[in-house]
């Protein structure tokens, strides 16, 4: 139904209709901003980023040959905006790099429990993972999109996107172990 | 040893796709697949246990990042209007009831479940009400029972602009923020936007961004933009 209702926006934004471009912002501007700012960490950065999303959609509408929704299209272009901007400041590239190597001062496994239950950990082990593994499972499991979909939007193939997500997890286990959470797993 | 192999890989093969049967993203013949296994698989149950945990906190801390603020709207609709594309196309015809019946057919349950849409919709629905409150009691002009304008006072075309109201706002607080504004909901709701009139004719440019920037920090209003063409 979603993408049905999205494909007959992007008609109308196709026509010139900029009550439909509104109303296709309206609709899906927040997950695309999250997304963006995942990537980018900066939520200005982030806001300007989806307004040239936005754009983009505008000025391509009577290209869209509807092969995906309309959600893994928006996606596709944040993605490659979020990450051509990226490229533009490499500086903070490195300070990601450079972040995700640093060790959580907190991390010792005592005090995390006592302070935190285990979805609090969890939470913060997440947005400890590299961007590429944030990326997939913030696709596969907030934006909902299926093995093929992500594929589209990261521009890999389909095995490598499960592959992808399973060191991703694994990852993730492994921060959650070292927060001093054993789930058993990997 | 070939057929334990084979066994092996089909398992790693499901194993793979949990995450997506989490979701709710696979095809019916996989998620079924999937089922099948669970079922019989104690490991692989308790593997997606911990996917389903995964997912929980990955959708709590997404909607944790808040929203962007009204400026990213301000400026896309800036650069469509500066956009050298946009003088070439022609803008159609736009059916109000076919906008509403695919914005409440696009509400997906997981949705409604974790964030405010529920109450989004509610009030879209009450908001709905208001509408057509407004719209039926004043057709062949719009009135206002205001204390600065007479209620038999009609109200031209005028100075129009796009709202979203806040998921948490009640049908009273809405109605006080329109009366307080001198303004009538005109049409709507497109998506979660409705469009409103100032009583005020011909509102100067600078005089409708301060009013709008004031609507901006109301608690009741989520978005507000100058609606095209003001």
């Amino acid at each position: 139904m979603q993408t049905t209702s999205d494909e007959a926006l992007i008609g109308r934004i196709a026509a010139g209709d900029k009550l439909a471009m509104q109303v296709l912002f309206a609709r899906h501007h927040v997950r695309v901003y999250r997304f963006v700012l995942r990537l980018v960490g900066d939520p200005s950065r982030a806001e300007d980023l989806i307004s040239e999303v936005f754009l983009d959609v505008w000025r391509q509408a009577d290209r869209f040959e509807a092969r995906s929704q309309v959600s893994t299209w928006l996606l596709a272009i944040a993605r490659y905006k979020a990450l051509s901007a990226l490229r533009r400041r490499p500086d903070e590239e490195l300070d990601e790099e450079t972040a995700q190597a640093i060790e959580d001062p907190g991390d010792d496994p005592e005090v995390a429990m006592q302070k935190k239950d285990t979805s609090e950990v969890l939470r913060e082990c997440l947005t400890k993972l590299s961007a590429e593994h944030r990326e997939i499972v913030d696709l596969v499991y907030y934006h909902e999109k299926s093995v093929e979909e992500v594929a589209k939007i990261v521009g890999v193939p389909e095995n490598t996107v499960k592959t992808r997500m399973f060191y991703a997890r694994k990852r993730l286990g492994e921060l959650l172990k070292a927060a001093g959470v054993e789930r058993g797993w990997p | 040893m070939t057929m334990i192999k084979n066994k092996m890989s089909e398992r790693e093969e499901i194993e793979a796709l949990l995450p997506w049967h989490a979701a709710g993203t696979l095809s019916r013949r996989d998620a079924q697949k999937v089922e099948q296994a669970l079922a019989s698989d104690t490991d692989l149950a308790t593997q997606y246990s911990l996917i389903r945990d995964e997912l929980v906190e990955t959708i709590g801390l997404n909607e944790s990042l808040g929203a962007p603020s009204a400026r990213a709207m301000q400026k896309l609709m800036a650069d469509i209007e500066a956009d050298a594309s946009t003088a070439r196309r022609t803008p159609s015809s736009f059916n109000l009831g076919e906008w509403l019946s695919e914005k409440l057919s696009s509400f997906s349950p997981r949705t409604l479940a974790w964030s405010a849409s529920a109450a989004a919709l509610a009030i879209v629905l009450q908001a709905g009400l208001l509408a057509g409150m407004f719209v039926n009691e004043r057709q062949g002009g719009a009135t206002f029972d205001t204390a600065s304008v007479q209620s038999n006072q009609t109200v031209k075309p005028g100075t129009e602009a796009l709202i979203s109201f806040a998921p948490q706002a009640s049908v009273a607080e809405i109605t006080k923020l329109l009366q307080t504004y001198k303004m009538a909901i005109v049409e709507g709701p497109t998506g979660e936007m409705y469009t409103v009139r100032f009583a005020m004719t011909g509102m100067p440019k600078e005089e409708l961004g301060r009013v709008l920037k004031q609507l901006q920090d109301e608690k009741t209003v989520r978005f507000v933009y100058p609606k095209s063409g003001d």
